[in-house]
């Protein structure tokens, strides 16, 4: 399915929220609709992760070619996670089906599917667990709240925990903090157990764990797409950068998202790391083994994140660097701030990051060792120790989407404002409501950013197509600024069908765009090889 | 689940226990069934399940550090972290727990999406929710703790002073206390919410209703008894601090309708450690509430962490190493 293939958004959004079906949620399986669910995970893509239950077969499929134990796998598996999840296990106990949820998610709000109100999402396989694991629920069935897992029950977590992204925004307003990432978490690592996943998935996974990034470049076409890179920077900047890779004893090793190597707006970001890092004459190298901050694991199970993981400190370590130093992304920061450490640490072969260049201690990374760029940049501007011009970005109405994950998994709020608000002149906040801990997801993440899912994810984009409109309307923006490499492939979607004339871009590139460079030419275009300012205005 | 047959069943199963125990005492006589037995029964379910669930929800381990961050967290100086919303240290997270647990913090960001032409969507401020609640839980809390005179003897002061203040309008005789009025107005609202919101009474359960006719009925019997059918006070309190000390008897004469109100308290109290009221205690518990936002500058180690299969740099650079040394990549091995 293809953006123009969907109706005009007014005829999109020709839905209820308060109407929900007549036929109560439990006897109401879902319907498997082209353009609102991802495809499978393709079989070779299990075999090299050695998953189970790899075979051909699709959603709209009578036949889901399960194993014969199917049902005895999955309860086996949620007994196994009740026991060691103590989210999990609390998460199916406390809810109390209050509804402060309800209208949270994007999903939601987008669609009017009541069973995309966490509460419900999250109901799905609770009324599993009252069933299977509970004593009022065995006594009573129905009665109880239980309901039996049979293969429509299945298939409904299929689908609806393949359309919810993980965001936390729910968590944010529930009383108890339950949290439905942690449901869909382990609800997708049950579906693994009998081979359901989506190739969205599970393809960058298995080309993450053998080539080291998601798109499976390998080494030698990862130099060949840097020193692309570094070539544009080259006629813009008239400046060669330095270009380390795979650098024994450098300080610091960086690692970033693969998305941004090979895709617009993302390389533009990229560029400007590169430029950054030069102009700073940062002792750094990128890895071509580490070369992917992002983790898809975090979209499989908990087990896959820190397979995947693991490479960070590993390169780390044989690369012998100091400290680790991260770029923009979304949930590579929900893995690097709450799950590295903890997997795959104590990273004690490594130093406590300081900054070369200032001298700043990074307290708040002193046990994981890997900073945010943006703290680093953030420093780097508050010691002087940049030459800005933000009159170079004077084009740029710009505002700033929070990232799901750097906003309410590690509470990277002001960091990113900070830099923006020094590198730009013209920088508006969307509404209170749908930024900061309240902001709301792209619609695409969580692997969620397929084409095929093209309906669901322009409806999960609605609200913050919605607030976007808002300052579109009230300050004529045009740059849709973020730290993510998802957001910087899914906004773009995003923009085209819900806001056409706004681009989307990371904050880097705009670092980069007023930064003077010691011995640059005169710069004439931007990154993007498009103009500096207004022709008219200059006269 | 349908709707109308989570109310319809729930309602069915409070009106069944009020007449169990109207009957029980009215027509049977079993008094001491209902004003000893049961509620000793039931004290002892509540306390054992309670704990029960409790221990049971602490053994089972906390393998990640995963709070909400809800603002600012502590990273570089001069940037102000917010400890309350994105704890950096104990202070911080028992005060985002005690905003939590006694002032329903979460509850009060709620607001009410709602869709324009456009199309767009709006949010409007929505703290009904929070407002019944905090009434709610404040009302059930001061109710306890009046009828802790019951149990008493003499009565503490401080039960005393709150039972004044309480009755402070002076409404009929026996005076009628403002916790009442706002614990009847709060639970009945919270139903009203459940079955006029179309997206609540979606997703309610019968549990859900239980729960609501349960507490109402426990109130509405409790007024009944006191304000309209003028129970035998001094029997009753004879009843409870017999069964505080624990020389119970039931002494004869009490107006069945007290023993209704004592027996939905039973089922109220039996009921709880089961159910989705256990929020109470599992609230404490949360992880994405009760832990502190520090997780790059302090350890946390999973219990049950456990190697991974991976694919080492040396499997990496054997795949890949011609082409690496092609275009000048250092190698490990020649």
């Amino acid at each position: 399915m293809d953006l123009h293939d969907l109706p005009k958004p007014q005829d999109l959004m020709d839905i209820d929220l308060n109407k929900p079906p007549e036929t109560g949620w439990m006897n109401n399986p879902a319907v498997f609709k082209d353009g609102t669910y991802s495809y499978p995970a393709a079989g070779k893509n299990l075999k090299i992760l050695g998953m189970p239950n790899p075979r051909q077969w699709a959603p709209a499929d009578e036949d889901w070619k399960l194993p014969e134990n199917w049902q005895e796998i999955i309860l086996k598996g949620m007994k196994e996670r009740l026991e060691k999840y103590r989210s999990f296990r609390l998460f199916m106990d406390i809810c109390v089906r209050c509804g402060a949820c309800a209208d949270k998610c994007h999903f939601f709000i987008g669609s009017g599917d009541p069973k995309n109100m966490p509460v419900l999402r999250a109901e799905l396989i609770r009324s599993v667990y009252r069933n299977d694991f509970t004593l009022l629920g065995k006594m009573l069935g129905r009665f109880g709240g239980g309901r039996e897992l049979t293969i429509d029950v299945l298939k409904e977590w299929f689908y609806y925990f393949f359309q919810c992204t993980e965001c936390r925004r729910c968590s944010v307003f529930c009383p108890y903090g339950i949290d439905t990432a942690e449901v869909t978490m382990i609800g997708r690592e049950l579906l693994n157990l009998v081979g359901l996943n989506i190739n969205w998935v599970i393809e960058p996974v298995a080309n993450c764990y053998r080539y080291g990034n998601h798109l499976g470049i390998p080494p030698h076409g990862l130099l060949d797409m840097w020193e692309f890179m570094a070539d544009d920077v080259e006629d813009i900047t008239g400046i060669k950068v330095n270009l380390p890779v795979n650098k024994k004893g450098a300080e610091i090793l960086f690692v970033t998202p693969s998305g941004d190597y090979f895709a617009d707006p993302g390389t533009y970001t990229c560029m400007g790391y590169m430029m950054l890092f030069h102009e700073l004459g940062l002792d750094y190298t990128w890895s071509t083994y580490a070369s992917e901050g992002g983790n898809f694991g975090l979209f499989t199970s908990h087990e896959m994140i820190k397979r995947l993981n693991a490479k960070i400190y590993a390169e780390a370590k044989r690369l012998g660097v100091k400290w680790i130093l991260g770029g923009e992304c979304g949930h590579m920061w929900r893995v690097v701030h709450q799950y590295m450490e903890t997997m795959n640490g104590p990273a004690d072969f490594l130093e406590e990051p300081v900054s070369p260049i200032t001298g700043t201690k990074f307290e708040n990374a002193k046990q994981t060792k890997m900073v945010h760029i943006t703290e680093f940049t953030s420093d780097l501007i508050k010691n002087g120790k940049l030459k800005l011009d933000p009159s170079r970005n004077d084009k740029i109405i710009a505002t700033y989407h929070d990232s799901c994950n750097p906003a309410r998994a590690a509470g990277l709020l002001e960091e990113p404002r900070y830099v923006i608000r020094n590198v730009t002149n013209n920088f508006y906040e969307m509404p209170e409501n749908t930024i900061r801990e309240q902001t709301f997801c792209c619609g695409g993440g969580a692997g969620l950013g397929n084409d095929e899912n093209i309906e669901m994810r322009m409806r999960g984009a609605f609200p913050r197509a919605s607030a976007l409109n808002h300052v579109v309307a009230k300050h004529d923006v045009n740059r849709l600024l973020c730290m993510c490499a998802i957001d910087r492939a899914t906004l773009t979607a995003l923009t085209h069908y819900w806001a056409p004339d706004v681009t989307v871009g990371g904050i880097h590139e705009l670092v980069a765009n007023a930064l003077v460079m010691n011995g640059e030419k005169e710069r004439t275009v931007d990154l993007r090889g498009e103009p500096l300012g207004d022709e008219e205005e200059d006269e | 689940m349908n709707a109308l047959f989570s109310l319809v069943s729930a309602l069915i199963a409070v009106v069944a226990l009020v007449a169990v125990s109207w009957f029980g005492v009215e027509a049977i006589g079993l008094d001491s069934v209902f004003g000893v037995i049961i509620p000793y029964i039931a004290l002892a379910i509540f306390v054992i399940g309670v704990v029960y669930r409790i221990v049971d929800w602490a053994r089972v381990p906390v393998p990640f550090r995963i709070p909400t961050t809800c603002g600012q967290g502590k990273t570089l100086p001069w940037i102000k972290a917010d400890n309350l919303d994105c704890p950096y240290n104990t202070w911080g997270v028992i005060g985002r727990m005690f905003l939590e647990v006694f002032l329903f913090r979460s509850l009060f960001r709620n607001t009410k999406a709602e869709l324009r032409e456009g199309p767009r969507v709006t949010y409007a401020s929505a703290k009904w929710l929070w407002l019944f609640g905090i009434l709610f839980h404040y009302s059930f809390l001061i109710i306890i703790v009046r009828h802790l005179r019951l149990f008493m003897e003499p009565i503490p002061s401080f039960v005393q002073t709150i039972t004044s203040v309480d009755g402070f309008f002076q409404i009929m005789v026996p005076t009628f206390f403002i916790t009442d009025i706002l614990f009847l107005a709060a639970v009945t609202l919270l139903f009203l919410r459940r079955v006029t919101l179309p997206q609540l009474r979606y997703i309610s359960l019968p549990a859900d209703y239980f729960a609501l006719f349960l507490i109402l009925g426990i109130g509405v019997s409790g007024v009944l008894m006191r304000n309209f059918f003028k129970v035998d006070l001094l029997g009753v309190k004879s009843l409870a601090m017999g069964l505080f000390t624990l020389h119970p008897v039931a002494p004869p004469g009490i107006h069945p309708i007290f023993y209704v109100h004592l027996f939905l308290v039973s089922v109220l109290i039996a009921y709880f450690p089961f159910s989705k009221l256990m929020h109470a205690g599992g609230v404490f518990l949360s992880p994405t509430r009760n832990m502190a936002n520090v997780n790059r500058s302090e350890r946390y180690v999973n219990p049950w962490n456990y190697p991974v299969k991976v694919h080492t740099y040396e499997e990496y650079e054997d795949d890949f190493r011609e082409k690496m040394k092609e275009v000048g990549i250092p190698v490990d091995k020649e």
